[in-house]
């Protein structure tokens, strides 16, 4: 609203709007007052500084009255505006000029209640909550509309305008009932003048909120369950006093327990450390033998089927054919001095290796092989003497008999553990009648009346000892002592010390149990008997040189094979003081052996590396086979063994080699058969042919007797 | 074991052998095993004719001596699965006809 009055004085226009407000309170006349006040206030403290310039004026002057007359009329307005009227067609001073002057407005961000704008907005408000609508309709006193003034809020649209609009109302307004006012005032919104009203807010960013946690790990549990009652009660309490009897009876065996104990605890920890191995060792064995088969199938399909066809052709002579050869690194610079096939598996035979050199004695070597597995040795005994011969039980096929060059004799049993394997399970001590010098053949013997094991042996020491397996130790008893001039008797024993025989040999007789021959270093051949330990029934001057092996023939009771290292093979029959046949093999003869299938076939091997093969029905002057088999010439062959079922021989070499030959066909002749005459068999039948053989040469004897 | 005359007997018998505390299960350690046994037996002596002060006392030691939340059971018949903590379980029996279950679960 424009200000109804101004003020005409020299006082700067800022003043005159501080002195507005009050003027427009206290009215005109009061104005003059006023300002007069004013003035002295302003000029109080600068009462006596007059500016240079200032007219000096008399008293009389100071005291004249001037009158001045405050209009409502603008000074500054023109007062002589002559407008154009198109009606009169002349320029005419227009009298009523405007004299309001405006010295300050402000646009106002909010609407008077009053003004159209407001109650449209007001009307709009209304529709949307209708809730508050509703309410206010409750009392209809309360219309809005009817408020011709709601708030203060005006007051800061114009001040002195509203001031003076107000004067009058103000009062009443304060007299209204406040009930309405206070009861709309607090929901009614301002209402905002939409074309200049702006919300100022400002958003700071938030802070991030960050979490941080730990959480341990709860304390482990579990569950439990269990029910209590009083039998389960009862029952709890009836065990545990039983366990306390048992209890009180072991304190009693305390001291017995405790060795058991310990014992079982070494047990265990021996079982334990070889666990791992043993877990192992079967499945291993069994895939080393199917690598084995593979590799070697050529040789196992030659074992089983192959027959030398040329044998047709040659009539009479035959061949070996090499099969497996077994040698094993360990024992490489042994030569094998002992071999033996075991009765119960045919695929399995034993290998004694040793020294025959004085000079290059050390330590042996006991394996164990099988065809199965012609590159690793089943079973490996270490020994610290060489091995000089051996033999395993014909029915007990675990316990191999073991002679050593240094005297002992020792049983292995192939049943022990690995761990205690090393070990044999026997030996001979020199507190308990080892011998003392080089054991040269063992033999087991049928158990004695207290079904003891026992086996026999023989050394250069001259004595033929048997040795009885009692719990675990071996008990010796001597047989007989070997003489030169014959068996010597006991008393005599320490005088005639020199004349003692060395035995090299010796073989049981298959049928009569005492018999035995016995072959000494000298070459005589001594037939004894168990029951006289200082007489030899009988004794052939048999070989110049030391007999290497004599061997009772299977079938015929009677006749025996000796062989020498005087080249000479002979074979006797015992009752005869001279031999039936002599073979000259223009080599030392390190050992022969009868064939298991027939009396009349024998086999012989020599230091030049030939086997021998003699079958006496078929020719009695001359080998029908006789091969070389070694690799090198210097090679010796040292023994020879028939296997017990299959046609195969193994022959070891003093190289440590053993290899295993086929017979060919010609080599294992059947007597022809005729037609419609069945074929005899059985050893009968092979007795008689030798016994026929025998006959022929017995006859100019007996004519000569 | 019917006739009464010897069944007088036993029953005496009975409660005499059957007084020792008979630990049936526990995962605790020794120490602490032989100290909780203990406890029991002093408790269950202690207030023979009432099972509730006895548990209460046990529940009360066991919780000052291992630390809370010790919960204790006795009774002459009662069946139970609890989650425990480990190594902190005693059930034993006692007296006879009295089982104790001793657990610590918070």
């Amino acid at each position: 609203m424009p200000v109804p009055t101004t003020v005409k004085s020299k006082k700067p226009p800022g003043a005159g709007l501080k002195v507005a407000k009050p003027a427009s309170k206290k009215k005109d006349e009061e104005e003059g007052v006023d300002q007069g006040d004013g003035w002295d206030e302003w000029a109080q403290g600068k009462a006596l500084i007059k500016p240079p310039d200032q007219l000096e004026l008399t008293e009389e002057e100071l005291k004249e009255e001037f009158t001045k007359i405050l209009t409502a009329n603008n000074p500054h307005a023109p007062q002589n505006i002559a407008r154009y009227s198109f009606k009169e067609r002349s320029y005419k001073p227009i009298s009523s000029v405007d004299q309001m002057a405006v010295h300050f407005v402000l646009e106002g961000n909010l609407i008077h209640v009053d003004s159209e704008e407001a109650r449209r907005q007001r009307a709009r408000q209304d529709q949307t909550d209708e809730k508050p609508a509703a309410e206010a309709e409750a009392e209809p006193d309360e219309e809005i509309p009817e408020n011709p003034v709601i708030e203060e809020t005006s007051e800061i649209v114009d001040a002195a305008a509203a001031e003076d609009a107000e004067e009058a109302e103000v009062l009443g307004e304060e007299e209204r009932p406040d009930s309405v006012e206070a009861q709309i005032g607090k929901k009614e919104q301002k209402v905002t003048n939409q074309f200049n009203f702006s919300e100022r807010a400002s958003q700071t960013l938030n802070n991030p909120l960050r979490e941080r946690s730990c959480q341990t790990e709860p304390p482990p549990r579990c569950n439990f369950s269990a029910t209590a009652n009083q039998w389960v009660i009862y029952d709890a309490y009836l065990e545990e006093l039983e366990k306390q009897e048992k209890n009180k009876d072991k304190q009693k065996t305390f001291s017995a327990k405790k060795e058991e104990d310990k014992l079982k605890k070494n047990k265990m920890v021996t079982e334990t450390q070889s666990d791992d191995v043993t877990k192992v060792v079967k499945v291993v064995k069994i895939f080393e033998r199917m690598v084995n088969q593979n590799t070697f199938d050529d040789i196992a399909q030659d074992f089983k089927y192959f027959e030398d066809a040329s044998d047709e052709f040659r009539e009479q002579e035959g061949t070996l054919l090499p099969l497996w050869k077994f040698q094993y690194d360990k024992a490489k610079r042994l030569s094998v001095t002992a071999l033996c096939w075991n009765k119960s598996y045919q695929d399995l035979f034993a290998v004694g290796m040793g020294s025959y050199d004085f000079s290059k004695q050390g330590h042996g070597m006991l394996l164990l092989y099988t065809l199965k597995n012609s590159t690793c040795p089943e079973f490996v005994y270490p020994t610290s003497s060489g091995i000089m011969c051996l033999h395993i039980h014909d029915r007990l096929s675990h316990l191999v008999a073991v002679g050593f060059y240094d005297g002992c004799v020792a049983v292995f049993d192939l049943k022990a553990e690995e761990g205690g394997a090393a070990q044999p399970a026997f030996k001979s001590t020199a507190k308990a009648g080892k011998h003392t010098d080089p054991v040269w053949q063992v033999r087991w013997q049928n158990d004695d009346m207290d079904n003891n094991h026992n086996f026999y042996s023989i050394s250069s020491d001259g004595r033929v000892v048997s040795w009885t397996l009692i719990k675990n130790e071996l008990v010796f008893s001597d047989v007989i002592k070997l003489s030169l001039e014959g068996a010597l008797p006991e008393c005599l024993e320490v005088v005639e010390q020199p004349s003692v025989a060395c035995g090299t040999s010796f073989d049981f007789h298959p049928k009569i149990d005492f018999l035995f021959l016995v072959g000494t270093e000298e070459g005589k051949i001594h037939k004894c008997s168990k029951a006289y330990s200082s007489q030899f029934l009988e004794t052939y001057q048999a070989h110049n040189m030391a007999v290497d092996a004599v061997k009772w023939n299977q079938f015929h009771p009677k006749v025996f094979l000796s062989c020498s290292s005087d080249w000479t093979v002979k074979i006797w029959d015992h009752t005869i003081r001279t031999p039936m046949f002599t073979f000259d093999l223009n080599s030392a003869v390190g050992d022969v052996a009868w064939s298991p299938y027939s009396s009349t076939v024998f086999a012989a091997v020599t230091t030049d590396g030939k086997v021998h093969v003699f079958d006496l029905s078929i020719n009695k002057y001359e080998a029908i086979c006789q091969q070389p088999v070694v690799a090198k010439k210097k090679t010796k062959l040292t023994h020879i063994e028939f296997n017990p079922i299959h046609p195969i021989i193994v022959v070891g070499d003093d190289r440590g080699y053993v290899t295993c030959f086929k017979l060919s066909p010609n080599l294992r002749k059947k007597p022809k058969e005729k037609k419609g005459q069945e074929v005899p068999k059985g050893p009968e039948v092979e007795e008689a042919k030798m016994e026929k053989l025998l006959s022929l040469l017995r006859e100019p004897d007996y004519n000569s007797v | 074991m019917a006739e009464t005359g010897e069944g007088k007997k036993e029953e005496a018998d009975y409660k005499r052998l059957h007084s020792f505390p008979l630990i049936r299960h526990t995962d605790m350690a020794e120490e602490m095993r032989v100290e909780t046994m203990e406890l029991c037996v002093t408790a269950c002596e202690k207030f023979a004719t009432n099972n509730e002060s006895a548990a209460k006392m046990i529940k009360e030691s066991m919780d000052k001596k291992f630390g809370s939340s010790w919960h204790v059971v006795i009774g002459e018949g009662f069946g139970f699965e609890v989650t425990h903590e480990v190594k902190n379980l005693l059930y034993m029996f006692f007296g006879g006809s009295l089982a104790v279950c001793v657990w610590k679960c918070s």
